[in-house]
């Protein structure tokens, strides 16, 4: 019963959703403000029957209704709880009812939050969500209903896929379709700006605390998976240019590009045209992820669909979609009139440079994912681009984007002056020569690529700790001084500087763990100690385990076992007999210098045992770093000036008359 | 400052330099970083140059898989159920590696006759079919629809 309510609330949200895109966007042409004001009203209850729709989804999950197909194909009662509630989106049916949910709450925040933004401009990017909403819900009704019942009930589910039963894996999808789809309030703020055929720096303002929300999440959710893949598929990587974690990639490179060039828009009024297209090919992206990722196109772990028709629907809805918003761009594109004027050398310049250099890499990794795809598709061959692909692409493109970060906070607006900057930073480049002699000292013999990244860190670390000195006049004046320089230093200084360490921790971490990994692999015999880079493993045998929902082996190492301060690691192998599926569990001993990682693998005739074990030298600092970039994107997004219309409401008053006299 | 029409090319030559870079990059990367498929009827057909990295992918056949002594070294043989292949591979297997269980490897051909991987790849749940090896039981008649 209450599935099929949520069934009807489904259905209804999907009425809503075809009132609330043509009445506001009727109503906006008109400049009649009932039609436009219904806008809200249907936003706020799309948002309203779709949490209905979830919660029903939830209910029958957490109950254990197998009369549910999707329910019996996807769950057990023997799961814990939260597997069973995460076991809502850790399907296709699901996950898109949580895309839509979110798609929904985005359409109220805007309600909520907008209260400022002129009428038609909220009237026409609510009408804009909505066909998006229209888009994914008939989807969603269509070919991939998560309420269809099924005859006969079976008495227990199938099971949701072990690898999925984790931690990380329960929170990664929701925060990864909150950037996702958060990038959708970019893109509908500029199609609403070009149907408009205005963009000031006003609406660069409402755009990029939108921008700032989806880029966060975005982050989070990317380490979360990258994080899952690491301790889950027991590989010791943490990426691995697979597909589907390029799908995500994507959108956060372009959305990266966004942020930064939505600065340029908001401050200097100009790079109008290009914001906009930037904002268009974000969330292109992100919905090219979702075809990738869900359509069967790719087979992987995220693959839960492999039915033609949606895959077809899919892309037929993403060719709507990009081409209709690329052709409306075309077509309004040479009216934004462009404003600021600045010179090569100047803060705009370097932004600029910044998304030549995003985007650039943005296009390499869509060609790498595509490109065999078109071979597959002309039928020339099977191919696969992998890593290698990626890496000799990358490191010479980021690089200088690095680099970039390093002198980012030194450059002025406008015109900066050349020799200025580099007297500014020419302390930062002492030190970092420091750090980069010290790298080299220690790493002698092994790749330079090593120190190269390292060296890149320091430089964007130091100048951030550099520049933040300077302004509060650390040292130079009393600290009492100091102290009020930086309460009056903007959140959005911090929130940039706070990111841009992030940054540095991930360079650091991804340079050393990719440089310096020790990996042995070697069968062991109880007792015996191994030396991987300077840390003695002894290994002390293996025992049977019976979990909740799986039985299998437990191996025990112990590390520098003797001192004090021993590690102890407990690899497992299971085995789920529901799914009849194995899975291995690394053991992992996180730290500052870096990780311990240790899998199990057979057992050989002669009792000793199969093991992989690994030193990950900095590995934490990706997902620290991650988190530190997405902290700074919530303290930038903290900042008064952000919040949108509070100090500005007498200029949106202005902006509001200068609409409605142009309508 | 400067003027509109001069900031324009600035802005088309650096997108341009940064393009050409990028396009640079990706063929340099290309060239060396492919890999191609084959299924081993493929292989049985059109002899590789050795160096060449390739992917080879099929079902473990029954019975074929033989552990070498130091416990670390498998041998096993690749089959699309007309022609098989004989692959090594030192290392830990995928749990989810068995007999009878569509797997893809990457590596060099050793001979003819012979694979050496450095890959193994036999992810996901038992009822996942690589689409490649799908793709090469079908070619080689083999496909029986009831796998699906």
């Amino acid at each position: 019963m209450i599935s099929e309510i949520g069934h009807i609330a489904l259905i209804l949200s999907l009425t809503i959703a075809l009132v609330q895109g043509t009445a506001p966007m009727i109503g906006a042409a008109r400049g009649d403000g009932q039609l436009m004001a219904i806008g809200k009203t249907a936003a706020l209850l799309q948002f309203f029957f779709i949490s209905i729709a979830f919660l029903a989804l939830m209910n029958a999950y957490v109950t254990s209704d197998f009369s549910l197909a999707n329910v019996a194909q996807n769950s057990h009662s023997a799961k814990p709880m939260l597997y069973k509630i995460a076991g809502v989106w850790g399907n296709h049916e699901g996950s898109l009812l949580l895309w839509v949910l979110i798609l929904a709450t985005f359409g109220a925040a805007v309600v909520f939050f907008g209260g400022n933004l002129p009428p038609t401009l909220c009237a026409r990017v609510l009408a804009v969500q909505a066909f998006i909403a229209v888009g994914f819900l008939s989807f969603t009704l269509f070919t991939s209903n998560p309420f269809e019942r099924l005859f006969p009930v079976p008495l227990d589910g199938n099971g949701l896929n072990p690898l999925l039963q984790d931690p990380g894996l329960a929170f990664h999808p929701p925060f990864l379709y909150l950037g996702y789809v958060g990038f959708s309030i970019a893109f509908s703020f500029a199609i609403a700006a070009l149907i408009e055929g205005r963009v000031d720096a006003a609406w660069a303002r409402w755009v990029r605390p939108w921008t700032l929300v989806a880029w966060s999440f975005l982050t989070i959710g990317i380490a979360l998976g990258s994080w899952w893949a690491y301790y889950e598929l027991g590989w010791g990587g943490w990426w691995f240019w697979d597909p589907v974690e390029n799908a995500s990639f994507m959108p956060w490179l372009a959305g990266t590009a966004l942020l930064h060039s939505a600065i340029v828009c908001e401050k200097r009024d100009a790079l109008k045209a290009w914001t906009i297209l930037l904002a268009i090919v974000t969330f292109s992206l992100s919905l090219l992820g979702t075809f990738l990722v869900r359509s069967g196109v790719l087979t992987s772990v995220h693959a839960f669909a492999t039915d033609p028709a949606r895959g077809v629907f899919i892309l037929a809805f993403l060719v709507v979609v990009v081409g209709g918003s690329l052709a409306l761009f075309a077509i309004r594109a040479p009216q934004l009139k462009s404003g600021g004027l600045f010179s090569p050398v100047s803060r705009e310049g370097g932004l600029v440079l910044n998304n030549l250099l995003l985007t650039s890499a943005a296009a390499t990794v869509l060609l790498g994912t595509l490109y065999p795809l078109f071979v597959d598709a002309l039928g020339i061959g099977k191919i696969s681009v992998g890593p290698p692909y990626f890496n000799t692409v990358f490191i010479p493109l980021m690089t200088p984007l690095v680099v970039l970060a390093g002198i980012a906070p030194v450059l002025t607006w406008k015109r900066a002056d050349l020799y200025g900057v580099f007297l500014r930073m020419k302390f930062v480049a002492i030190l970092t020569l420091l750090v980069v002699a010290w790298c080299l000292y220690e790493t002698w013999g092994s790749t330079f690529l090593g120190t190269l990244g390292i060296g890149l860190s320091a430089w964007v670390g130091i100048g951030v700790l550099v520049d933040m000195g300077a302004r509060v006049g650390l040292f130079r004046d009393r600290i009492r001084v100091s102290l009020s320089k930086a309460m009056r230093t903007p959140r959005s200084i911090y929130g940039m500087n706070v990111a841009h360490i992030g940054l540095a921790f991930l360079v650091a971490g991804i340079t050393a763990s990719s440089a310096w990994r020790t990996e042995v692999l070697r069968v062991v015999q109880v007792g015996e100690t191994v030396s991987v880079s300077g840390y003695e493993f002894v290994f002390h045998g293996v025992e049977k385990i019976q979990g909740p929902n799986y039985s299998g082996e437990r191996g025990h190492f112990s590390v520098n076992g003797d001192t004090r301060d021993a590690i102890q690691l407990f690899p497992e192998n299971r085995f789920y007999p529901v799914q009849q599926q194995p899975t291995t569990e690394a053991a992992i001993y996180t730290s500052w210098r870096g990780d311990l990682y240790a899998v199990l693998g057979e057992p050989d005739a002669q009792g000793g045992w199969s093991a992989r074990l690994y030193f990950n030298p900095l590995v934490a600092w990706i997902w620290l770093g991650a988190l530190v970039m997405a902290l700074g994107g919530a303290i930038s997004l903290s900042d008064r000036r952000h919040r949108v219309g509070a100090p500005h409401r007498i200029m949106s008053g202005k902006a509001n008359n200068r609409v409605a006299t142009n309508v | 400052m400067m003027a509109p029409k001069r900031r324009r090319l600035y802005l088309v030559g650096g997108g341009m330099t940064s393009l050409g870079l990028a396009v640079c990059l990706v063929i340099f990367a290309f060239q060396d970083n492919l890999v191609f498929f084959y299924s081993p009827s493929e292989l049985a057909k059109q002899p590789l140059a050795a160096e060449q990295r390739i992917r080879v992918g099929g079902l473990v056949q029954e019975g074929s898989v033989v552990s070498e002594g130091d416990g670390l070294t498998t041998r096993f043989r690749i089959t699309d159920l007309s022609e098989s292949i004989a692959v090594t591979y030192t290392g830990i297997l995928p749990s989810l590696f068995r007999e009878g269980q569509g797997v893809i490897v990457q590596g060099y051909l050793q001979s003819p006759e012979s694979f050496v991987a450095d890959e193994v790849l036999a992810k996901h749940d038992e009822n996942y079919m690589p689409p490649e090896v799908a793709e090469a039981l079908k070619q080689s008649g083999q496909w029986k629809e009831s796998r699906d």
